[in-house]
């Protein structure tokens, strides 16, 4: 076995997780405190993108074009949360589901009305577009590093957060009793809408960080969403550390999955069965582990206390 | 008998959907009857679904996965059948007889480690079962992997029934919805559909006065299974063509949006969601590409708003009968 | 001599009939038009009214209705549509399809049920052998045909150590095989993606660096092509193994492309710069349509119309006289983009094929240009499997 390309997978094994991350953070948390199923979050992905990608064009900057897209995601976001999403919170699950598939397709067709069918592309700057070398005389793509360096920034910055400030304090009261937070005085309307936006900036901030590699298109939060859900329950719902280790394991067994399983298999069945089950197989990867964690700890990796 | 908006209109609901190949071959337009064919079938789905759903209080995120066995076991079994020369597994009867017994057993295993978990981690495992068989199905190259499979022939039913005129095919998926909405009302209404209707509304105290809920919970998932393998099998047949995309998670989730739409934990409803949903989709993309946009916002309020789905609509409206309409005898009611 | 008498019958009837029969032409064009593939669509339904223009929207002096349905890029929901503009729009002709396997699941719907089924691009395998069909047309090709012409290519250029990626379904499996077929050296590695799911391609592109092949080939139709160039080039492979490519750099993800894909070099069976009248009418005519370059969606699909006019005028707007409409379809008599071609025993061109290379033209638009021609009057490998003989 090839050392040096098993040392590059896992990076980009890490890579894949970490914008997993990303997205599974702000999924977790709106899950873990308001206790609602968003399906709209892929949507929330592809606002994100969407938008960076029309900032990038007028500010012909990439760097601007991500700043100025966070702060519009969180408005986004909280005009969202107060328009539709508010009313349900108190719902089940399943209307929860319901409500936010109906608004995965009217994301969709709003912005092909409003973008066209044709996806948008966001420029790299020169300095981002190619690859620099590592250690060992590993290449690696510049902007893939750059989606490392963010996420593993959110996640101390997320870290920081929740367990140091005011607002941490009360996210992490509310993961585990929410009762308990509003019976303390404290306005949980408020805390709602806080938690809400930074969702969807995080969303938005996987998406931009998406958009470079990955087209920005119509529906192009779908599959992901699924995988990043897969990613909150392996982690236990509502837990950013969950999160974090799941996504990381995820990514890792995803891409190296892709990448090593025909070979694997090639020991075992001839070449072209190898060949054509292997990318099916490596697909199913994912599923079976969160189904055996899920038989071993029906709460996931770490369940938030007092759930 | 009272007069009911409700019941009438599902009567004459029923009573249309016997008659659409009579009404689609006298006006000439036998799409229709292939249209609807569609309905009866995602209703039957609907139906298994709402029996665990709404009644049980399972949220299965997977229940396509069956659509997707029965199906197989149709495209799977006439490929033989016609590329080996196995004539028997081309059988129709065969074909239900392995659906009912393969997405029973499939039944059994998600359930019984599905159901050791509760809220958002069972949606999510059922889910992650659906996508172990769906990309079971995506991997095997055999039966056409990802492309799908074009089925050469229809089930054959030993010249009792011949599948290739829609008129027959309608008939007996109508037949099936019938026979599912029977075991669905006869279940609910027994000793069994009771206790499993109080696990829903009250888990610790059935488990508390001894009944054994996760076994209740097992064999209403396996029983839910069965029937919507069968509806796989009628929906091969309907479509001539089996693949993965059957038992693609966004097909569990249009069952959810049928029974959910039409009235979760009551007989009829999902019958009317799948026949609403399916309508709505025909027409509204027949008016314009952007239809999503408007199908989108309309669950969206029909959650908010019209809890109890179409079927509580219908509900609404019969108190509204007998508040307003005269009272021919006071004590009534 | 009894022919002789048989023809100017016909020609009688036909003659009669058209006056009779002022029935409407209506045509089912079952394409992609939502989703990320809706542009592929877009671009074919633009060639299409491009052609109808060209034709004063009458064939053989009758109306023209046309049926454009979405398949939405799903192989069950292509069949249906298909299925209702047989069954309920009780067309003439059914055309489009971009995806194989939407083709496939669509066919018997079509083929048998009425109408000409005549595919816009999809030519996988099957149809082309085994279950051709004398209702089946096709104005593009058999999927394997490109691709061989670029293992001939690679060959000619020396190449030993070839690395192939494709997604895998059933046209990326035909591309794949094609290329091997004529490919010569040695195939270092292949991968076959996921389909459409899959455009993160860091994994492939690791192993293909580990690799070291003299080139990578790949076949990626639509968006994914785009995907591909950009995280080839931010690999930094670009500069060092070259890429080839079928049926992925077109006039869509050209002018998103831009740079990544100047030089590159590609087979097809035409070009926008074809040297023949009628492609430089149509590309011309399109760009003042649209201010896009066609792509050859585009051109296949104004085929498609061209051959369908051809049926219609030849029986004189009887469309009752399928035969009729079959002889003058097996003629490819029709002003095509591609020059003068004919049809093969099982219905799918016999052409040319070209090598192109994406270049940018005075005005700064990419486009592609043609290179040499590898292929003269080139049949797929499937025709000798159809039965089908006239």
């Amino acid at each position: 076995m090839n050392w040096i390309l098993l040392l590059e997978q896992t990076l980009n094994g890490f890579q894949l997780g970490i914008l997993l991350f990303l997205l599974a953070a702000g999924l977790t948390l709106i899950f873990g405190i308001m206790d609602l199923i968003n399906l709209a979050h892929g949507s929330l992905y592809m606002m994100g993108a969407y938008f960076a990608a029309t900032f990038t064009q007028w500010t012909d900057s990439f760097l601007l074009g991500v700043l100025l897209a966070l702060p519009a995601c969180m408005l986004f976001g909280v005009i969202l949360e107060r328009i539709a999403l508010r009313t349900l919170y108190t719902r089940s699950h399943l209307d929860q589901v319901l409500a936010t598939f109906g608004l995965i397709l009217f994301f969709n067709e709003f912005v092909r009305l409003i973008w066209g069918p044709i996806g948008l592309d966001i420029p790299l700057p020169e300095l981002l577009s190619g690859s620099v070398e590592l250690f060992f005389g590993i290449r690696y793509p510049a902007f893939r590093l750059v989606i490392i360096a963010v996420g593993i920034m959110v996640a101390f910055l997320l870290y920081l957060l929740v367990s140091k400030t005011k607002i941490g304090m009360l996210i992490r009261a509310g993961a585990s009793n929410r009762q308990m937070v509003s019976a303390l005085g404290i306005n949980i309307n408020l805390l709602y809408t806080v938690v809400f936006g930074l969702g969807t900036a995080l969303a938005g901030l996987a998406g931009m960080m998406a958009a470079p590699i990955m087209t920005v298109e119509i529906g192009m939060g779908e599959g992901i969403l699924i995988i990043t859900f897969v990613v909150i329950v392996i982690g236990g719902v509502g837990s950013i550390k969950g999160a974090f280790v799941a996504a990381l394991i995820v990514g890792f067994i995803d891409t190296v999955g892709r990448s090593f399983l025909p070979d694997i298999l090639g020991l075992f069945v001839s070449n072209d069965i190898a060949d054509t089950a292997a990318p099916a197989i490596s697909s199913m990867l994912i599923y079976i582990l969160m189904a055996l964690i899920l038989a071993i700890k029906p709460q996931g990796l770490f369940p938030p206390k007092g759930a | 008998m009272k007069f009911s908006p409700r019941i009438s209109i599902i009567t004459l609901l029923m009573l249309g959907l016997a008659a659409v190949p009579l009404i689609a071959d006298s006006i000439d337009e036998p799409f229709y009857t292939v249209l609807f064919s569609r309905m009866l079938i995602l209703s039957i789905g609907a139906v298994s679904l709402n029996f665990i759903l709404g009644f049980g209080g399972m949220v299965s995120f997977g229940h396509a996965v069956y659509l997707g066995i029965g199906s197989y076991v149709v495209g799977i079994g006439t490929f033989h059948a016609v590329e080996d020369g196995v004539e028997w597994l081309g059988n129709g009867f065969v074909h239900m007889a392995v659906a009912v017994a393969v997405s029973a057993l499939a039944g059994l295993i998600i359930g019984a480690i599905s159901l050791r978990t509760h809220g958002v981690y069972f949606i999510m495992i059922t889910l992650a079962f659906a996508q172990m068989f769906y990309f079971i199905a995506v991997g095997n190259e055999n039966y056409g992997g990802d492309d799908g499979l074009s089925l050469y022939m229809r089930s054959d039913f030993s010249g009792l029934l011949d599948l290739s005129n829609d008129n027959s095919l309608y008939y007996l998926n109508f037949g099936f919805l019938l026979a599912s909405l029977y075991i669905s009302h006869r279940l609910t209404n027994s000793r069994f559909g009771m206790a499993l209707r109080g696990t829903k509304s009250n888990e610790q105290r059935m488990k508390s006065i001894g009944f054994p809920v996760f076994r209740y919970r097992l064999v209403a998932f396996v029983i839910a299974g069965a029937i919507c393998g069968l509806a796989g099998v009628l929906s091969a047949n309907q479509t001539d063509f089996v693949s993965p995309a059957v038992m693609h998670w966004t097909r569990s989730g249009d069952l959810i949006i049928m029974t959910v739409l039409g009235g979760i934990g009551t007989l009829f409803g999902p019958v009317i969601g799948a026949i609403a949903f399916l309508l709505l989709e025909e027409l509204l993309s027949g008016i314009t590409e952007y239809w999503q946009l408007f199908f989108g916002p309309m669950l969206v309020l029909v959650v908010i708003f019209a809890r109890g789905g179409i079927d509580g609509m219908l509900a609404a409206l019969d108190r509204w009968w007998i508040q307003f309409s005269p009272k021919k005898n006071p004590e009534g009611d | 001599m009894k022919l002789g008498i048989l023809g100017t019958l016909t020609l009688a009837v036909m003659l009669s009939s058209q006056l009779a029969f002022a029935e409407t032409v209506k045509i089912g064009f079952v394409t992609t038009l939502t989703g990320g593939a809706g542009a592929i669509g877009n671009d074919m339904r633009d060639a299409v009214e491009l052609a109808l223009d060209h034709l004063g929207r009458k064939m053989g002096g009758s109306d023209v209705e046309m049926f454009y349905e979405d398949d939405t890029f799903k192989p069950a929901v292509g069949k249906q549509k298909t299925e209702k503009l047989v069954k309920k729009d009780k067309v003439h002709f059914v055309g489009g399809y971009i995806w194989s396997h939407v083709l496939m699941a669509s066919r018997n719907s079509a083929v048998g049920k009425g109408p000409f089924m005549i595919t816009s691009n999809a030519g996988p395998g099957p149809v082309a052998g085994k279950l051709c069909h004398e209702d089946f047309f096709s104005t593009s090709w058999q999927n394997d045909q490109t691709t061989m012409a670029m293992g001939e290519v690679l060959n000619q250029l020396g190449v030993k150590r070839l690395y192939i990626m494709a997604p895998n379904y059933t046209a990326g499996k035909s591309m794949v095989k094609g290329v091997s077929s004529t490919f010569k050296g040695e195939i270092v590695g292949k991968d076959m993606t996921k389909f459409p799911a899959q455009l993160d391609f860091s994994a492939e592109l690791a192993k293909i660096r580990a690799e070291k092949p003299d080139a990578v080939f790949i076949f990626y139709p639509g968006k994914h092509g785009l995907q591909f160039f950009k995280q080839y080039s931010q690999a930094g492979l670009k500069d060092t193994i070259p890429l080839y490519s079928a049926f992925t750099v077109d006039s869509l993800s050209l002018p998103r492309m831009k740079g990544l894909a100047e030089g590159s070099l590609m087979t097809m069976f035409w070009a926008p710069d074809l040297d023949n009248a009628v492609n430089k009418r149509f590309v011309a005519d399109y760009r003042k349509k649209t201010g896009r370059f066609p792509t050859f969606y585009a051109a296949q699909s104004y085929d498609t119309i061209m051959l369908i006019n051809s049926a219609v005028t030849a029986v004189g707007g009887d469309l009752s006289n399928k035969d009729g409409m079959r002889d003058a379809m097996r003629k490819a008599d029709f002003p095509s983009v591609r020059g003068p071609f004919k049809y093969g025993n099982n219905h799918f061109p016999i052409q040319n094929f070209y090598l192109r290379k994406a270049v940018k033209d005075a005005d700064g638009n990419y486009t592609t240009k043609i290179v040499k021609t590898v292929y003269t009057n080139h049949q797929d490998p499937y025709a000798k499997d159809c039965k089908m003989s006239w």
